[in-house]
């Protein structure tokens, strides 16, 4: 069964004069329970890519279904539910004057689900988080921590499809490994569609089972991890990123 | 994944989100010792006006001609005026009216701006436009002239001053208020609450106004001393409270007549206009250092 199904995909932004034609024309298939990369420099278009197909941007044109319901820019609440996302950074995601319950039981109540304590210590503790954390306010924790709390709240609304984009960027190694095994065991869990949009190789190469190579607003070249391991790739912008990544790992 | 978390154990016991706040702010506010000396000559002017009955050593309207314009005395601390009124005691009830006007204007102003402010800033585009040019439209007008005007159309007293003081307030406001809206909805807590499905309203309200509020406080209370001046202001030209009542700024009018002489007459009042709107600014200032942390004291 098909989550994601894009086709055609353009967006352009436009000002009083000018047209920047961001993303020129993309097709992308991702099946239920699969995980998806894209992976390309700064600027690109994959964060564009990701926000337009959760209705935060609305210029965009072309054909999307999302878990078989075609959607348009405007978004009714229905299929918002449809796809979540988590943002890069976990220190701006979080309303700082929200305390961590009630970050979590907002969601829940938007889209008229249960969002009593129960719900919350629950949806906490799917992250591996105590339950006394939906006292705290987002100041008081860490960086990774409140990366936790911003993927429950993707969650807490149980959606088929999860869009991250770059969730592991701002945070050190350490923490990037759990919150990537995080992010997979709740996968196989649920049976949760990802797609993943980085800057990271090795991040991708980890997580995903199929990779697009996005420059200029095209997808370039689909790799798959063991393309990248073994640093195979059709398209020469691939090969590059496939080098870069491999000459910063060794440095 | 089954890692567990050093918890850490709060440090106090917690209370309620406003108490803490109150509690953390006066813990700051304490560090500045200017800002505290307003706060607590603020807080002495607001006991009076609420204590004045039980203060004020004589009624505020009381005359004894035999007693006008004595010269400050153990029995009138402050002197008397051209009735025999205790100025000390017309001083202290007075405070209900200045504390009244500056209340008033800011209860009004305050959600006024705040809301005109990140509707603008929220929405963007032709909203925005359509508010902002009105705002700047009525920034241009002069309050004081829009109060001449005003009392010209309803007849000079109290509340006029308020309504008319506050149709020239709230602009400064919403244009604040604006400009932080600008930055909250950019914001991804704002993008991740449109993705879940909240509504303009909640997002207005739950979202993006407690974010501007405390740059909004920190407004008013700089504002607050140009109240009290703007109500003097019109007291002292006859379009703010009437006579016999204690206002400040017609007590200036009043012992205008007498300013060689008596001087006490006409410099007592003008003393409380000054402490009162001082003391609103270094509160102001004070606020915007611990509140604004764009703000830093140079």
């Amino acid at each position: 069964m098909t989550m994601i199904d894009v086709q055609d995909f353009h967006v352009r932004f436009r000002s009083r004069k000018t047209e920047t034609h961001v993303v020129r024309g993309i097709d992308l298939r991702v099946a239920r329970g699969e995980c998806v990369g894209i992976v390309g420099e700064s600027g690109c278009g994959k964060s564009t890519v990701l926000r337009c197909l959760v209705g935060l941007e609305g210029g965009w044109t072309g054909h999307v279904s999302l878990n078989g319901k075609p959607v348009r820019p405007e978004r009714q609440k229905e299929d918002l539910r449809a796809a979540q996302m988590v943002f890069q950074d976990p220190f701006g995601s979080l309303h700082p004057r929200h305390r961590i319950g009630r970050a979590l039981s907002e969601p829940a109540r938007c889209m008229g689900l249960p969002h009593g304590r129960e719900r919350i210590a629950a949806a906490l503790s799917e992250v591996g988080l105590p339950a006394e954390f939906a006292d705290r306010f987002p100041h008081e924790l860490s960086g990774g921590q409140r990366q936790r709390v911003a993927i429950a709240r993707a969650l807490i609304v149980e959606p088929a499809l999860l869009l991250l984009d770059e969730p592991t960027s701002a945070l050190d190694v350490s923490v990037q490994a759990e919150i990537l095994n995080l992010l997979s065991d709740r996968r196989e869990e649920r049976n949760l569609t990802y797609l993943l949009v980085s800057h990271d190789l090795s991040v991708v190469a980890h997580m995903c089972d199929r990779i697009f190579v996005m420059q200029h607003g095209v997808f370039v070249d689909e790799l798959s991890p063991e393309d990248i391991g073994a640093g195979r790739a059709n398209h020469p912008y691939a090969q590059h990123l496939i080098t870069a990544s491999l000459l910063g790992d060794a440095a | 994944m089954q890692d567990t978390f050093p918890l850490k154990t709060p440090t106090q016991t917690r209370m309620s989100g406003a108490g803490m706040a109150l509690r953390r702010f006066y813990s700051d506010l304490r560090r500045e010792p200017l800002g505290h000396a307003g706060f607590i000559v603020i807080m002495i002017l607001i006991l009076a006006a609420v204590f004045a009955p039980l203060l004020a050593p004589y009624p505020a309207a009381r005359q004894s001609l035999g007693e006008a314009l004595q010269s400050p005395s153990a029995q009138h601390w402050l002197g008397t005026d051209e009735f025999g009124r205790d100025i000390l005691s017309r001083l202290i009830w007075g405070a209900q009216i200045t504390m009244r006007t500056v209340l008033s204007v800011s209860a009004i102003v305050g959600p006024v701006g705040l809301m005109i402010g990140i509707t603008a800033g929220y929405f963007g585009g032709r909203t925005d436009a359509i508010l902002m040019r009105f705002t700047d439209v009525v920034l241009s007008f002069p309050s004081l002239v829009l109060a001449l005007a005003f009392a010209a159309a309803l007849g000079a007293g109290l509340n006029t001053a308020i309504i008319a003081i506050s149709l020239t307030a709230w602009p400064p406001i919403a244009r604040l208020a604006r400009a932080e809206a600008l930055v909250v909805r950019n914001t991804d807590y704002v993008a991740a609450a449109r993705i879940y499905g909240a509504s303009h309203l909640r997002l207005l309200l739950l979202y993006i106004a407690p974010m501007c509020v405390p740059s909004v406080v920190v407004r008013l209370t700089l504002n607050m001393a140009t109240i009290t001046l703007t109500a003097a202001s019109l007291g002292f030209l006859g379009l703010g409270a009437q006579p016999p009542m204690p206002e400040w700024g017609a007590m200036i009018s009043a012992g205008r007549r007498f300013m060689l002489d008596q001087w006490w007459v006409a410099v007592m009042p003008g003393f409380a206009i000054l402490i009162t709107s001082l003391a609103f600014n270094v509160l102001g200032d004070a606020m915007r250092d611990i509140l604004d942390p764009r703000h830093t004291r140079g």
